[in-house]
């Protein structure tokens, strides 16, 4: 039975194909190291945002009256309601640590350079979009933080000459922000936003299986086996889907360390200003954004003009899409990079985590001065990336692993 | 590449350091012991806020009903002892004044308290409701020194007495406060009382915290014993992998 | 470099136990999510008892109160009514009441606590449609000895709620925890307990 039902399938859908061609068949260096977990574990983590998302959506009202009052409703009349909630709240945050540190692997060990600039390219984009859905999935508590966050970040878009008043009236739908904007914030997170994610995540695959993985020692590999035997690469399966299960129950303790001990994480991860209802009147005394927001938050406040402020921040992430043609090194993998890369690689996330701390706290002028230097730093990494990685003397790259 | 790794790790651990510092307060915050499984405490705390808060604050998240089951307490006592209105178990707590009269009378509706505990913090409330003194230039002729100009009443003051405010002298860091009139608790007794408030504040803002914590370590048994068959497994996958030379 | 075999048994062995295990977190796992379909406190709280007041129903008559968001009637039985409800058992699927759709105390021959008072949950155990109330005997069809008629799909039930035999529906209306609080008063969603006595209607 099971094996007729199994060639009536297969006649009809390449089932055995895809499996073999994402899995068993699909070929990766043998050399992956922990950096290499992170791109299954942002898969893992999309879908548990879409699976803990489909629950909270069936208790949620998205209305500015009871939007706040559902999520208590969430968090204490829905059975393991709770549980759900900091599922989704904890696995925002994570989605970005994991995401952030998939793209400094990338800068690591140049796998945005020449042949996967299309997959990076995409992963960039869908980065992008998920900024745009954790934005709007933020509001949905209708807390102050997610009022007056939403009201900032809108505001931004009237910075933009002529059309920009106008532009933010459309995206709010209202002249504050308000129910109308909750609506649309709604529709947008839970399923336009999510929709466009499985679409480029698709992508993002399709492209990284057609050209190959990278590897730490950033070498070509020969892919074709010589009698089935290569020692060089590995199929995915069993070895890797093996190793990132592995990756999975550790990366599960950490997560669920947060999850059920410390979900607010201290203040971050859920601030205490966003367990006060949204008050249009009463903007509160200390206001930033959510954590992984104030890298490019940090920048804005420390330009001292509001066109100029919104441009360096858009500038900030539409450099990302472009650094796989900023980078001239004639090698991959910052190992037998010189010492010029390493320098500026360290600055950058130097630069990328100081923007972050100063986004969270209050201005004074010295974090000001602060601000400014990381904002020259990171934009530095970037624009001299020409220059620093055709200069510099690279090793001499081994021939195998 | 582990030299990169490590600076990385301690740029992290500088920033997660750097971020966990206090918030600015007019007077240092006070500790509030917080005992989430102690329910006599609990008890006491909840009896304290129905007779002396919940006239102006709800608790509007939190149904009597929750509360009582948390806390053991019999619905027979539940209705004798916590319910002041004509609310049924199942209600939430709300209070019986109404916003307009509020406005009226303290010039702001008094907040709704099921999260103030996530909001201002334990050791915030505990510290608040120490820090009421004698001023008779506010409308209810009490002050506040963490909170300035507090619209609230002190509700507490038959039971801590009436407390006046030291000017401030040179040797002193901070401001301090002594007793003029005894209440009817003694200092200790009253310490105790507040800190079982606040200790039944904690339990409204996250009510379901000991059953959380009950499930997490039954999660993470669950998980450490997934990761070391995970171990074993890709140990066992990959021995013939990494045996192959180069 | 080592050519001992792989150890086929051990990997065997390890695939099934990350399996079992595995399967058995994945099956925890959505536990809380299954657990959060049920009823939530809110819903429970609004599944509180409701008391009618019954001084006003005159016999023959039949009132419908909301009880969890269903329909509940409460029908005034004449005494003919209650006196017609053993002449039509032949024609009857459980004339007995054996399905158990009724609380312990309203398992008798007019499946209620007081013979005056019919407490039903009126929604028709086909699929879920509310019937209505046609008391009159010979309205439906010559034989028809007064009862319930469901719309959707033509069932049909005696003035006990019980469920003549072929058509759709198939068991008796269900009868829903209830007490008498006095005579005129009645307290749905509460269940009657024994050293209440039943007061008599009349």
């Amino acid at each position: 039975m099971a094996v007729k039902l199994s060639r009536w399938l297969k006649q009809r859908f390449p089932i055995e194909k895809t499996y073999q061609e994402n899995l068993t068949h699909y070929y990766v260096p043998k050399n992956f190291n922990v950096w290499y977990l992170l791109g299954s574990l942002a898969l893992f983590i999309f879908g548990l945002q879409i699976f803990t998302g489909i629950f909270l959506t069936m208790y949620y009202t998205p209305t500015a009256k009871e939007a706040f009052a559902s999520i208590e409703f969430i968090m204490r009349d829905v059975n393991y309601g709770w549980l759900i909630r900091y599922l989704h709240s904890t696995g925002a945050s994570f989605f970005f640590i994991v995401i952030y540190l998939h793209m400094f692997r990338s800068l690591l060990y140049g796998s945005h350079k020449r042949p996967r600039e299309l997959v990076w390219l995409l992963g960039m984009l869908l980065y992008l979009v998920l900024l745009a859905e954790a934005f709007m999935g933020y509001l949905l508590p209708w807390g102050q933080m997610s009022y007056w966050g939403a009201q900032v970040i809108t505001s931004l878009f009237s910075a933009i000459p002529g059309i920009g008043p106008k532009l933010t009236l459309w995206m709010r739908g209202d002249y504050t922000v308000a129910d109308a904007t909750l609506h649309r914030f709604f529709a947008l997170h839970i399923i336009a936003m999510p929709l466009i994610m499985i679409f480029l995540v698709r992508l993002h695959i399709k492209a990284l299986h057609y050209v190959g993985a990278n590897n730490p020692t950033g070498i070509d590999l020969a892919m074709p086996m010589v009698n089935g035997k290569n020692n060089q690469i590995i199929p995915f399966h069993p070895y890797y889907t093996i190793k990132d299960l592995g990756g999975l129950a550790v990366f599960l303790l950490i997560f669920v360390v947060i999850v059920f001990f410390a979900p607010e994480f201290g203040g971050y991860f859920l601030e205490p200003t966003n367990f006060m209802p949204a008050d249009p009147l009463q903007t509160p005394s200390h206001i930033a954004p959510i954590w992984y927001m104030t890298p490019f938050y940090a920048m804005l406040r420390a330009i001292p003009d509001k066109l100029l402020g919104v441009m360096i921040m858009a500038a900030a992430i539409a450099i990302l899409f472009v650094v796989p043609w900023l980078d001239r090194s004639p090698v991959r993998s910052i190992r037998y990079r010189g010492w010029m890369s390493k320098v500026a690689l360290f600055i950058f996330s130097l630069s990328f985590l100081g923007l972050g701390y100063l986004g969270l706290v209050d201005v004074t002028p010295l974090r000001t001065v602060f601000a400014r230097i990381f904002t020259t730093g990171y934009f530095a990494f970037f624009l001299l990336m020409p220059f620093y990685t055709a200069l510099e003397k690279t090793k001499l790259l081994p021939e195998r692993l | 590449m582990r030299k990169s790794l490590i600076l990385f790790c301690l740029a992290v651990g500088l920033f997660l350091f750097s971020i966990t510092q206090a918030a600015d307060t007019p007077i240092k915050l006070q500790q509030a012991h917080i005992y989430p499984s102690d329910k006599p405490s609990l008890q006491r705390g909840a009896k304290l806020f129905m007779n002396y808060c919940s006239g102006c604050h709800s608790l509007q998240y939190m149904r009597y009903q929750r509360i009582a089951e948390d806390l053991g307490i019999s619905e027979k006592l539940l209705k004798e002892n916590l319910i002041f209105s004509a609310a049924k178990p199942a209600d939430p707590v709300e209070s019986a004044l109404l916003a307009r009269d509020a406005k009226n009378w303290f010039g702001v509706v008094p907040p709704d308290l099921t999260l103030i505990a996530k909001i201002r913090g334990v050791d915030w409330l505990y510290t608040f409701l120490q820090a009421f003194y004698q001023d008779n230039n506010r409308p209810w002729g009490v002050n506040n020194l963490l909170f300035p100009e507090v619209a609230m009443p002190h509700v507490l003051a038959p039971l801590q007495g009436i407390q006046v405010y030291s000017a401030l002298k040179p040797e002193q860091p901070q401001p301090t406060l002594s007793l003029e009139q005894p209440g009817l608790l003694t200092t200790r007794e009253y310490d105790q009382a507040i800190n079982d408030l606040v200790n039944f504040l904690a339990y409204t803002a996250a009510p379901e915290k000991l059953k959380r914590q009950y499930l997490g370590m039954g999660v993470l048994l669950f998980l450490a014993i997934f990761a070391i068959l995970t171990y074993l497994l890709k140990r066992e996958y990959w021995k013939k992998i990494n045996e192959r030379s180069f | 470099m080592s050519n001992e075999p792989i150890d086929e048994k051990r990997r065997k062995f390890l695939v099934a136990a990350t399996a079992v295990v595995g399967g058995i977190g994945v099956l925890a796992a959505s536990l809380p999510f299954a657990t959060s379909l049920l009823p939530s406190a809110k819903a429970q709280a609004g599944a509180a008892p409701v008391e009618v007041d019954l001084s006003h129903l005159q016999p023959g008559q039949m009132l419908t109160v909301e009880w969890r968001g269903k329909p509940v009637w409460i029908i005034y039985r004449t005494p003919a009514m209650i006196e017609d409800l053993h002449k039509h058992q032949d024609q009857l699927r459980d004339p007995e009441s054996l399905v158990e759709q009724q609380p312990e105390y309203a398992h008798n021959e007019h499946r209620s606590l007081n013979p005056d008072y019919l407490v039903l949950i009126g929604i028709c155990t086909h699929l879920g449609c509310s019937p209505k109330y046609v008391p009159n005997a010979h309205e439906l069809s010559p034989s028809w000895p007064g009862g319930f008629y469901c719309p959707c799909h033509g069932s049909t039930f005696d003035l006990a709620g019980r469920v003549f035999k072929n058509v759709p529906a198939p068991i008796n209306l269900a009868v829903p925890p209830y007490t008498f609080l006095d005579e005129k008063r009645i307290l749905i969603g509460s269940d009657w307990n024994p050293g209440q006595g039943i007061p008599d209607g009349r």
